[in-house]
């Protein structure tokens, strides 16, 4: 410690504080408070769009230690509000890095706070499920070694308090496409068309390695539209928000159901559910990690899987579908597939990025999918059900 | 599914005494394993040759045995036992390698004995280091380029193609025996000879180097089900070329990106897959290039390992308590996490702490006062040469590794007198190495620099540097707020460090930090990052908010354990610290564990009703007293280290349960116990204490040569010797004495000729006092007590003297006011009694004696702490003398240090030990000799060296041995520190190197030959032990 570090703070809406040393873009910054228990990937975390309007706290405490470089990007900025960790790391060592996680945070103005007791933090939520919450940094009120006064804590606790909260909005807007576009593939096999609500690359990747063409739509893109597009197969993107606000994608995917192989990830899996007439609920504290256990129910292997979402469905709820993966921590849903379509949905990320790679084979399934729609009923059957469904 | 209903009996193999390589380690795995299976209803054999261990006790295993690990005894207990089922991945190297020759001799399948866990293929395959590459390439992983060879010529033909250095690594050898890097082709000459002597087919592996690489390890699980889980990944601070086990490591690792650490975990699940490990933990080990991120595959251990316990204790999920569940076919998904109880094992934990190890090494022991081959070097290579490792917890990297650093009980700043020069020159890998790069970062060495010097990840030398500026920093700017307070703790900082720094006292630091309300707060290692609620009770310090570790009500106990393992501290006091644990629990006490060694059955959270897993320092564990408020702390079970803060924590008020501090500190002062024996009427042999070596010289006539001279405050034997003449005395004090720092007095005894040494362990509660045991040294006096073999009762001890022994002994205690164990030494001279030292703790005997007598001593010495009284406890004989004999022999890792000759002295240097019990003596040196790998040949050729042999010579020669001055020879008897007895070392076979050995040997041998193998178990033994 060369000098004085500036000190910040974390202020919850229900007015816990915690004291701590400000890190990264230098002010303020409002957010749904939520703690991630991967102990690498805090790049591929940030730059998640389903992080959209949430501040997250990393529980590993050493965060930075290997940078920040091009590759790693889930897209093409940071989507989270905050971020909080234990201790940032000053270096970055590795021969893949080219910046520090500091220099990253500054360039894209993502806030951060460090030194606080992270582990208090997450208890707090795990007990009392996700809160809202401000990080300020010192030098917004005077020296960087500012003491804050009851006065400023408590003028933070209510901007937390005043902030929208997530549920009950539909964030796809601010996370979506403006324009369909296609993504850059040597090869030019069947056409999958995604809808995206704030994909991530790592799964874009995995179509693309797969010899999928990949046309990326916005999430309000209407069913006539992509059908116009001539797809061979259907993936629904993840993403942030509250599942039963995009009105208009029930309306859509249910439309598509069944013309085409469909694959539903993380949001794409709770969307396809409510297009079906499920229900979704908002978790405690949601999943978000790389290391929970889901059962396969067809095949009885267990997959380690990254996860990442604070609404689910409702296992009871399920409609023409099927349970086919469950969590083993807390029996949760994780997977369906539909009674008679070649549909199918996960809640947690097959792509990884970051987490373990135990669940890519649905990737390979989801080519099988949809080799064996096409190579067994041909066009005029798809164009069959088109009509049924007046599109 | 359900577990294997076809298996009912299942054996467990041990890895034998405490060794390099193999430690305490294992009798944490199979004490877990033991208890696992009996809690699933299996019944369960054990056998080891090692009595210091916690799972060689009687009440553990259904049956136990202590017997030599070899083919016959084994087969034996399979014969007299019949197992369903043997499960060899628990006991090291040693038990796996015993599992095999089993399987290849076609024992197994002669008795019907199922491998489980691992069978023979997989093992094979994960060991053999052509098989293994070979499987890497199937499934296309690197591995670095290698070749195995047969010979010298074949080595030197591969090293030319790919360029030195090369790395040597012999098959089938523990903890890398034999190994080393060859920089150039005479080195390779020599590194691969030995290499190829020791490993047992004869052939090694020369590789490609990866020298300076960064090494990696993944704790890997898979069951039945082909589930395969991540337990951690390991993060080795000293770059490869130095093997894990003397590395400092981190968990988790921290310098991997995520797609490099999931590639990492592809190739480890691919890797377990192919070699086809059924169910358990494996060891993978990774290296990956610093400049291009380009990993290869080093090597897998198919079986539960160092690294596993490492593990376990980092993560707090018990790897080998799951393996040996998994190898009765339960599931991962089947069994529960101990710790969330709600949640499946299977999953990947993950932490929010970080945990660091460090090594403790023992080069000192290893330096010989002269008649050596060459300079014994301390440069750490693939050879493991570390005796023991201290683990710590703690929120950052900076703090864990600040705590470890203490934990090694060494002065952080050791090395702060040293030269620069002199610590530029301490940057290749040594155990000095973390001292003198942070004392030349605290000089302002660049980090580039020391990078270039040593490898080390500039991300763990940038951490070292931020609490060096920290404490720069610190200087000038003392702690004014609570902020400042826990920043500076949550660095690892000491109240004695702070207080160096801004130039006040320890005491003066911790009182200013108390009275703003900083003080520690307690955490809890859960597996999940607090994602679910854990019932754990595993804890460790750190300076935040939020204390989750809350006392209960109910009176506690805090019982302080031992410390890293160190040659004269080892798995013995363990055992002694677990059993109090043990008794105190069942007498209704909440039982609190300080312990600061990763190794062991002390620090598994089942274990204690409370594990703080912390320093043992002064300042740590009074934190923990403050915290828990204790009826008192037990200090006198774990050696010297928790003995070390006896005075300490008397001083800041805490109780000490047991023997009182007053008397160990007038047992240990020279002047206080000479006066209490002379009151006693308990005969010393005639000493003095000189100042000077002046004064020694002048002193010396009065006591009479010979003389045993050694400084006043020296533990562990270290610079003791046996002086016969002035001129040897004066040799003594320029060479031995003259370069000691601090200038002790010294101590000058009459050496008593001819004497032999005796051992007590007894136990006091302050009016009656039980003389558990009495063993007589087969070694004479001069050679280390520690060193020595013993027999359990005396054998060549008239009983006038044995008389004299009790009698002393009793009033010994009695005077001292011991309340637990005591441990005195005696020299006995024909009928006369001459006591030499005494010890008011736990010794490193008392598991011997416990098991020798079957009674639990230390178990019983917990309760008279807490106020019971032998009568209570039910102890009726006060003599207990078994109706067999027990011997005990000693292991030291002479192959581990090249060059050394073998040698006793006064100067402990053994690692571990071995017991046999027999009915008659001899058989049980013999079992016992055995047991400690010293295979005493029944016939052959003798080859003797030094002069005055001829009695020797002509008993063995009547006894139908041959004598040789060749190298044929069967057995090596050799008086004087020959170069011969190296070679012997290097070759295997058995060497003896005092005249007693050579006696005992030959009596041994001659029973032998009239006798069959007899293998019995401790509970059948026991059956005819008197009942204390």
């Amino acid at each position: 410690m060369a000098g004085v570090k500036e000190r910040a703070v974390l202020v919850l809406e229900d007015g816990t504080v915690y004291h701590g040393y400000a890190f990264g873009a230098r002010g303020k910054t409002v957010g749904e408070v939520v703690f991630n228990t991967a102990q690498t990937g805090y790049q591929e975390i940030m730059t998640d769009p389903s992080y959209h309007g949430q501040i997250v706290v990393m529980t590993y405490p050493h965060q930075g230690n290997y940078g920040v470089n091009v590759y790693d990007m889930q897209s093409n900025r940071p989507w989270v509000r905050g971020f909080v960790a234990k201790e940032f790391s000053r270096v970055a060592s590795n021969p893949r890095a080219q910046q520090t996680i500091g220099e990253f945070m500054e360039f894209y103005g993502v806030v951060g706070i460090e030194g606080i007791d992270t582990r208090a933090l997450v208890r707090k939520i795990r007990e009392g499920g996700v809160l809202k919450g401000t990080i300020a940094h010192a030098s917004l009120f005077g020296a960087p070694d500012h003491a804050f006064t009851q006065e400023e804590l408590e003028a933070l606790r209510r901007e937390a308090q005043a902030w929208t909260d997530i549920d009950g909005r539909d964030m796809t807007p601010e996370v979506s496409t403006p324009l369909p576009y296609a993504w850059p593939t040597l090869k030019s096999g069947r056409r999958i068309v995604v809808m995206d609500f704030g994909i991530k690359h790592a799964i874009v990747e995995n179509l693309a390695a797969l010899g999928f063409e990949v046309i990326v739509v916005p999430g309000k893109t209407p069913a006539h539209q992509i059908m116009a597009l001539e797809p061979h197969g259907l993936l629904i993107s993840n993403g942030p928000g509250d599942p039963t606000m995009p009105r208009y994608a029930h309306e859509t995917i249910w439309k598509l159901m069944g013309l085409l192989p469909t694959f539903g990830i993380c949001l794409g899996h709770q969307l396809l559910a409510l297009a079906a007439g499920g229900r979704t609920f908002k978790m405690k504290f949601g999943h978000r990690g790389a290391n929970h256990p889901v059962k396969n129910l067809q095949t009885g292997k267990i997959e380690i899987t990254s996860q990442n979402h604070g609404y689910a469905v409702d296992i009871d709820s399920l409609k023409d579908f099927r349970p086919t993966h469950v969590n083993l921590n807390d029996g949760t849903l994780e997977g369906m597939a539909h009674a008679r379509y070649p549909v199918f949905s996960v809640q947690y990320h097959p792509e990884a990025a970051p987490g373990p790679h135990d669940a890519l084979y649905l990737f390979r399934r989801f080519l099988e999918e949809v080799e064996a729609f096409h190579g067994a009923t041909g066009l005029p059957v798809e164009k069959q059900r088109a009509d049924q469904h007046g599109i | 599914m359900p577990p294997r209903r076809d298996l009912k009996k299942i054996l467990i193999i041990g890895s034998g005494p405490i060794t390099i390589g193999q430690a305490a380690e294992f009798d944490y795995s199979g004490t877990q394993a033991v208890k696992a299976l009996r809690g699933a209803g299996y019944r369960v054999v054990l056998v080891n040759s090692n009595p210091a261990t916690i799972m060689t006790d009687p009440e553990l295993a259904e049956r136990t045995y202590i017997e030599p690990l070899d083919l016959e005894h084994l087969e034996g207990i399979l014969a007299r036992e019949a197992p369903d089922a043997l499960l060899p991945t628990l006991g090291g190297q040693t038990g796996l390698n015993l599992a095999m020759a089993l399987h290849e001799e076609g024992i197994l399948q002669k008795y019907g004995v199922e491998l489980i866990g691992a069978k023979a293929e997989a093992i094979r395959k994960g060991e053999d280091r052509e098989a293994f590459q070979e499987a890497m390439q199937r499934i296309g992983l690197e591995v670095p380029r290698g070749q195995l060879v047969g010979s010298v010529e074949e080595g030197l033909h591969f090293a030319r193609e790919v360029g030195f250095p090369v790395v040597v690594r012999p098959s089938f050898t523990l903890g890398g025996t034999g190994g080393g890097i060859a920089h150039d082709e005479a080195e390779l000459v020599e590194v691969l000879s030995r290499g190829l002597t020791l490993s047992p087919v004869h052939t090694a592996l020369v590789e490609e180097s990866v020298l300076g690489w960064k090494e990696f390890e993944l704790e890997v699980m898979r069951d039945h089900a082909d589930t395969v889980v991540i337990i951690t990944s390991i993060e080795n601070v000293d770059p490869m070329g130095v093997h894990t086990g003397d590395s400092i490591t981190v968990a988790p690792a921290q310098t991997l990106s995520d797609v490099e650490y999931q590639r990492m975990r592809d190739a480890a699940k691919a890797i377990i897959r192919e070699i086809g490990v059924e169910t358990g933990g494996s060891n993978i080990q990774f290296a990956v290039d610093p400049k291009t991120g380009r990993q290869v595959v080093i090597e897998m251990n198919p079986r539960v390992s160092r690294s596993s316990a490492l593990a376990s204790k980092a993560t707090g999920f018990p790897i080998a308590k799951i393996a040996a569940l998994l190898a009765v076919g339960y599931r991962l998904d089947e069994l529960p996490n101990d710790i969330t109880r709600k949640t499946p094992a299977s999953f990947e934990p993950t932490i929010d702490y970080v945990v660091v190890k460090i090594p403790r090494f023992a080069f000192e022991k290893f330096r010989p006062l002269r008649n050596t081959l060459g300079e014994l070097k301390d440069e750490l290579t693939t050879q493991m040469k570390s005796v023991g490792e201290v683990m710590a917890i703690g929120r950052t990297f900076k703090e864990a590794l600040m705590k470890a650093l203490r934990g090694l009980e060494r002065d952080v700043r050791a090395l702060a007198g040293v030269r620069t020069e002199e610590l530029e020159k301490k940057l290749y890998p040594n155990p000095d190495r973390v001292y003198a790069v942070m004392e030349l970062l605290r000089r302002g060495m660049p980090v580039e620099e020391l990078y270039q010097a040593t490898r080390i990840d500039p991300w763990f030398l940038h951490q070292m540097k931020e609490v060096v500026e920290a404490e720069e920093w610190l200087k000038t700017h003392p702690p004014k707020d609570r902020e400042d307070w826990r920043f500076y703790k949550g660095l690892g900082l000491t109240d004695r460090r702070i207080g160096e720094l801004v130039g006040k006292g320890e005491k003066e630091v911790r009182a200013e930090r108390k009275a703003l309300g900083v003080v520690p707060v307690y955490k809890t290692v859960d597996t999940c990052a607090a994602e679910f609620e854990a019932y754990t009770p595993y804890h460790y310090s750190t300076y935040e908010l939020e204390d989750e570790v809350w006392p209960s009500q109910k009176p506690k106990v805090v019982i302080l354990g031992s410390g890293p393992i160190r040659i004269g501290q080892g798995v013995e006091f363990d055992y002694a610290t677990v059993h109090a644990v043990w008794a105190l629990k069942e007498a209704g006490y909440e039982t609190i564990m300080v312990n600061s060694n990763p190794e062991t059955v002390s620090t598994d959270y089942d274990t204690a009703d409370r594990l703080y897993f912390e320093p043992l320092t002064l300042e740590d564990v009074l934190n923990i007293v403050e915290h828990e408020k204790p009826i008192g702390v037990i200090a006198t079970l774990g050696g010297q280290t928790p003995l070390k803060l006896a005075k300490g924590l008397e001083e800041a008020g805490v109780r000490l349960l047991g023997t009182p501090f007053s008397a160990i500190h007038q047992a240990e002062d020279r002047e206080a116990f000479h006066a209490l024996c002379q009151r006693l009427g308990i005969p010393q042999p005639e000493g003095r204490v000189a100042q000077s070596p002046e004064e020694a010289l002048r002193l010396a006539p009065e006591v009479g040569f010979p003389l045993l001279v050694r400084p006043s405050y020296v533990l562990g034997g270290r610079a003791m010797q046996v002086v016969r003449d002035e001129g040897e005395l004066k040799r003594y004090l320029e060479e031995v004495y003259a370069p000691l720092e601090e200038r002790p007095s010294i101590l000058l005894d009459r050496f008593l000729e001819g004497a032999v040494e005796l051992d007590v362990d007894a136990l006091s509660d302050g009016q009656e006092v039980m003389v558990a045991g009495i063993m007589e040294h087969v070694e004479r006096a001069g050679v280390h007590s520690g060193d020595s073999a013993t027999l359990l009762p005396p054998v060549h001890v008239p009983e006038e003297a044995l008389k004299k022994v009790r009698d002393y002994t009793r009033r010994l205690a009695l005077a001292l006011g011991v309340r637990g164990l005591l441990n005195v030494q005696y020299a006995v001279v024909g009928e006369e009694v001459y006591v030499l030292e005494a010890n008011p703790r736990a010794s490193r005997t008392v598991p011997f004696v416990s098991k020798a007598i079957g009674v639990p001593l230390a178990k019983l010495a917990a309760l008279i702490a807490v106020g019971k009284t032998l009568k209570e406890l039910g102890v009726r004989d006060l003599d207990p003398v078994p109706p067999y004999y027990a011997a005990k022999e000693v292991v030291i890792p002479w192959i581990k240090f090249p060059g050394v000759i073998p040698e006793l002295g006064p100067e402990m240097r053994s690692t571990g030990e071995s017991m046999g019990i027999d009915q008659d003596p001899y058989l049980a040196y013999y079992k016992a000799e055995l047991g400690a790998g010293q295979r005493l040949p029944l016939s052959g050729r003798v080859r003797f060296i030094g002069e005055g042999l001829e009695d020797l010579k002509a008993l063995y020669q009547e006894a139908g041995f041959a004598l040789t001055e060749g190298e044929d020879y069967d057995l090596l008897i050799s008086l004087v520190p020959d170069p011969e007895l190296r070679r012997a070392v290097e070759r295997g076979l058995p060497f003896i190197t005092t005249r007693e050995g050579a006696w005992w040997s030959l009596k041994a041998i001659l029973r032998a030959r009239e006798s069959g193998l007899r293998v019995q178990s401790l509970q059948d033994w026991h059956q005819k032990a008197p009942r204390g």
